[in-house]
């Protein structure tokens, strides 16, 4: 029992790294895949050509690579630029993610009908009230289910950075499978996945039903 | 009653290749109202369009209430005043859509309110007195808290006026008010704009009811392939136009 106890709360300490890497990166992968999106969208070629650059490199190679470059490559590319491991995890992740948000907000903003941007514009509002009140609530809705399917998978994904040696739900787990011979911390980091997932959905779910009052 | 309120010369409008307005000279003074006719494709909306600078013009000028919008040179260079300025001195026309295009977001005082809170920062209370009294005017106080999404056609094309009306336009612009709407609820929307005829608000209407047209104007302006080819009083228009095409159309119509 005490060796149970002990056990899960090792694992539980990596938990909150890992709450910690989720939280973070999408508090600000999401405001960065909103700006990248009206980037995206805007008339200013060169900042759409800058967008489309950065989300086919992030979209087109892999989590993991990245997760290599940002700690073992950045410092040789540009000296003096070092990362300590767990900066270097966020900011990857906050990179990785505010590429596929971005693409996600785009889809989103362009979806409202030009009539929307028509109507705000007769009733002469700027472009940035437009994008504020009147297109950007209605993007919200609308990117919310891809959006819920990102977190899901961002919670999965914080298991990567095993590969860096940092101490979350994974790594806690595996240290002790391999002094204990036994599997049960898998079970148990199954089951904090399990569990975080779950919430995700049931907020979302929340979320989607206050939306739902107007179509 | 003689006060200029808008005036387009020589106005052009080309799409790429396709020119949909080919020279349209109009002028509107106050209290008049004039309906648009004519067959589909032939530029009426996009004259509207053009007068509220949702499409820029081509070339030509246009003036509402003395100040520019788009003025062509001698040498034709089309120029438009600052984004900023043109907004502002459009603020002097509303506008209602074919389809409505009601914020689906917000409620229906909301859709109202919206313009008046941040761009005529009202604050919310003096702002949703306006807009309760816009609500009531077409007749929709008891929807007020609605969503767009629970209301007819008819209901949203009239908090559609509603929300134009609020903002004290000095000129209404109404682009096929009805078009979209079933044959039961064209009515409602009518009256309604009957109503704001009756109280002499400038404007300019878009539409194919010839009924209500011929009833209501002061003026009728038949287009046709991006011109103007008659601009006359209704009953003169219906019952002896100057051109046979015109003849033609209200005889298909009628």
């Amino acid at each position: 029992m005490d060796y149970l106890l002990q056990t899960t709360g090792y694992i539980f300490q990596g938990a909150g790294v890992t709450l910690k890497l989720f939280i973070i990166t999408l508090a600000v992968s999401l405001p960065l895949g909103f700006l990248c999106a009206m980037g995206k969208t805007s008339k200013v070629k060169s900042l759409r050509l800058l967008m489309e650059l950065y989300t086919s490199i992030v979209r087109g190679t892999p989590l993991l690579l990245q997760l290599f470059f940002v700690y073992y490559g950045l410092p040789i590319l540009i000296p003096g630029l070092r990362f300590e491991r767990f900066t270097a995890a966020a900011v990857t992740f906050i990179l990785n993610y505010g590429a596929y948000f971005t693409e996600i907000f785009r889809g989103g903003i362009q979806s409202i009908e030009r009539g929307q941007y028509e109507a705000s514009r007769v009733l002469g509002m700027s472009y940035s009230q437009t994008m504020l009140r009147i297109v950007l609530p209605q993007t919200v809705k609308r990117v919310l289910p891809p959006v819920s399917n990102e977190a899901i998978t961002l919670v999965k994904d914080t298991a990567l950075v095993v590969v860096l040696g940092i101490g979350e739900i994974l790594r806690n787990s595996k240290e002790i499978v391999s002094r204990d011979f036994t599997i049960s911390p898998f079970i148990i980091a199954a089951g904090i996945y399990l569990a975080l997932n779950y919430l995700l959905v049931v907020l979302f779910r929340k979320l989607e039903k206050r939306y739902a009052v107007y179509e | 009653m003689n006060r200029e309120m808008i005036s387009a010369k020589g106005l052009r409008k080309n799409f790429g290749n396709l020119e949909v307005l080919k020279g349209v000279d109009l002028t509107v003074s106050q209290g008049e109202i004039i309906s648009i006719i004519g067959p589909s494709g032939s530029g009426k909306s996009t004259l509207l369009r053009c007068l509220i600078h949702l499409e820029k013009a081509s070339a030509g000028s246009i003036h509402i209430e003395g100040e520019p919008i788009v003025t062509t040179s001698a040498e034709g260079v089309v120029h438009t005043p600052h984004e900023r300025q043109v907004r502002h001195r459009c603020r002097k026309l509303g506008m209602v859509f074919q389809n409505f295009n009601l914020f689906p977001h917000k409620t229906a005082l909301e859709n109202v309110t919206e313009a008046l809170l941040v761009v005529a920062k009202q604050d919310k209370k003096q702002a949703e007195i306006r807009g309760e009294e816009m609500l009531a005017k077409v007749g929709l106080s008891d929807k007020r808290d609605t969503y767009p999404c629970y209301l007819s056609g008819g209901q949203k094309q009239r908090v559609a006026i509603a929300r134009a009306l609020a903002m004290g336009p000095d000129i209404m612009l109404f682009d096929e008010p009805t078009s979209a709407l079933d044959p039961e609820l064209i009515g409602e929307v009518l009256q309604v704009i009957k109503q704001l005829a009756s109280e002499r608000i400038t404007m300019l209407v878009v539409t194919h009811e010839m009924t209500f047209a011929r009833e209501v104007s002061d003026r009728v302006i038949f287009m046709d392939d991006g011109r103007i080819l008659e601009d006359a009083a209704p009953d003169k228009l219906f019952t002896d136009p100057d051109h046979p095409r015109i003849k033609t159309f209200l005889e298909k119509m009628l």
